[in-house]
């Protein structure tokens, strides 16, 4: 899509397409799935999470599936997103400065692009994580198949699993603190899939001076 | 399979204390193969199969008196034979028969995440609970031995039971007393370790095997199942026995360091934020972040 196709009336950019968000949403509700039935295998004072979700026989059977569906939604934000994941110059600066973002000082800050370097940051996190999920996991879909001289992939896969996850889950959190309380804006871009033109040139200043900049028409009334 | 009135010790994937953990102490049980004088003749594996109601499974043949690679769901009990060449290059034939160790530090119920689905008795019997069992097969990668087997049809994991329901009343275990040579014991652990010392001795001073010795591996705690080999310090000979045999490491990171690493993290992770948000609240309190600006006056276009 064109910059200038991304202004839309009243004020709004449109900062996801819908196929962006369905993805996103695919990959939420089954990561959701996932961590609920993975924490009540994880921990046994956790284990009524799994009875909560339908009992621990049936998330046995499904966590795998349900991971495939999950590692589906991966591969497609990969195909997605991953062109405008690079790190660049801005974003090591953006890295120096996040003591200031941290303590909402976002004036500070310098222009991140249409994702920062954080985002960035959990997009690289999940799609690596999200591959040695899978790896691992499909070995602890069939323990009973992998033969006792390769015994050592059950043991790499065990732990790797559970490392990679845990990993997910410090970047899940984070997520959805910026996403639905931190951000003011940010949840309803993710469901609407617009954002206001303050918003963007708040906390995405490259972003919003790309659309404006190039856009050589007047926005639509 | 049966609880009978055995108490247990140890619960597999169980929060909080163990009712009655401690209240209890018997003596732990314990089975003694003598693996020199075993001929392999396979009385152990039919009542077994007898006892436990398993039904016949299909058999593969190899030249071998190996009849099958390995136990089976519905197969617990399986001597494993290998024709070994000695270094003056006589032949050996050495029989063990295989099946669940009973550790006293399982793997398999360090692993297993489903309560109650492994259990421990206080008489050292290790036993799966097929009701409690969830099929994750982690018990599988637990276990140093290779005995946790999976049925494709039930989702559910089995194994040798120690015939608990047999020694709950005050029987010996159906391989043991099915035995024709008298190479497999039953008793105390205190009692077989006594016979099984005596037997290695003799096998050392009179019958000529320097390194006959007794198999109570103490890297899972001691077994409930010991051995008497002609060459203790080769037990791999023996259908790959092994040597040293431990719960694998990456399990006990598992259970151990990382599960304590992982909890602290998220739980601080969760406080962590809250008062973040306590502290620092949104990142920008503008209407116009999330609302757009609304002309201050003159008519709409």
């Amino acid at each position: 899509m064109r910059p200038q196709e991304q202004l839309l009336p009243h004020g709004y950019i449109l900062r996801y397409t819908f196929p962006e968000r369905l993805v996103h949403w695919i990959a939420g509700f089954s990561y959701l799935y996932l961590l609920l039935t993975g924490l009540a295998f994880w921990s046994p004072w956790l284990f009524w999470l799994a009875v909560i979700v339908g009992g621990a026989p049936v998330s046995r059977m499904l966590h795998p599936w349900i991971g495939l569906i999950f590692f589906f939604g991966i591969v497609q934000m990969y195909l997605m997103w991953s062109s405008q994941m690079h790190f660049t110059d801005v974003d090591r600066a953006w890295f120096r400065s996040v003591s200031h973002y941290v303590r909402n000082e976002d004036e500070l800050m310098p222009p991140a692009g249409r994702y920062n370097a954080g985002q960035k940051l959990l997009f690289w996190g999940f799609i690596i994580c999200g591959t040695l999920l899978l790896l691992s996991g499909v070995v602890l879909w069939f323990p009973e198949y992998i033969p006792w001289s390769l015994r050592w992939l059950r043991y790499t896969a065990i732990i790797l699993h559970a490392s990679s996850a845990l990993l997910t889950i410090g970047l899940f959190l984070i997520h959805v603190y910026m996403g639905v309380f931190a951000e003011r804006g940010a949840f309803g871009s993710v469901i609407r899939g617009d954002v206001t033109t303050e918003f963007a040139r708040r906390y995405h200043p490259g972003w919003y001076e790309e659309i404006v900049a190039s856009s050589t028409t007047t926005p639509r009334k | 399979m049966s609880q009978a009135t055995l108490r247990v010790q140890k619960i597999s994937g169980h929060a909080g204390s163990i009712p009655g953990e401690g209240t209890q102490r018997e003596p732990i049980v314990c089975k003694l193969i003598d693996t020199t004088t075993c001929i392999g003749c396979k009385a152990c594996e039919v009542a077994c199969m007898e006892w436990n109601d398993l039904p016949f499974g299909e058999t593969i043949f190899g030249n071998t008196y190996q009849t099958m690679p390995e136990t089976r769901w519905n197969y617990w009990n399986l001597i494993l034979f290998n024709e070994h060449e000695r270094e003056d290059g006589t032949l050996m034939w050495l029989m063990r028969k295989n099946q669940c160790m009973h550790c006293a530090d399982p793997g398999c119920l360090k692993a297993c995440p489903s309560d109650g689905a492994i259990v421990q008795y206080t008489n050292g019997i290790v036993d799966f609970q097929q009701a409690n069992c969830i099929g994750c097969g982690y018990c599988i990668t637990g276990c140093p031995f290779n005995i946790p087997k999976f049925n494709q049809e039930t989702k559910r994991v089995y194994k040798c039971t120690l015939c608990v329901d047999r020694v709950s009343e005050g029987l010996e275990p159906a391989c043991i007393k099915s035995c024709p040579t008298g190479c497999l014991h039953f008793g105390t652990k205190d009692d077989m370790r006594e016979l099984a010392t005596a037997r290695a001795n003799q096998l050392r001073d009179h019958y000529n095997f320097p390194n006959a010795g007794v198999y109570d591996p103490q890297g899972v705690g001691g077994t409930g199942v010991l051995y008497v080999l002609h060459d203790a310090t080769q037990p791999e000979l023996y259908g790959g026995l092994p040597k040293d045999p431990h719960i694998p490491w990456t399990v006990k990171l598992w259970k151990g360091p990382l599960k304590w690493l992982g909890n602290a993290a998220m739980i601080g992770g969760l406080i962590g934020l809250f008062v973040h948000y306590l502290r620092f609240g949104p990142k920008s309190r503008e209407p116009e972040d999330f609302e757009p600006m609304q002309p201050k006056e003159g008519p709409q276009p």
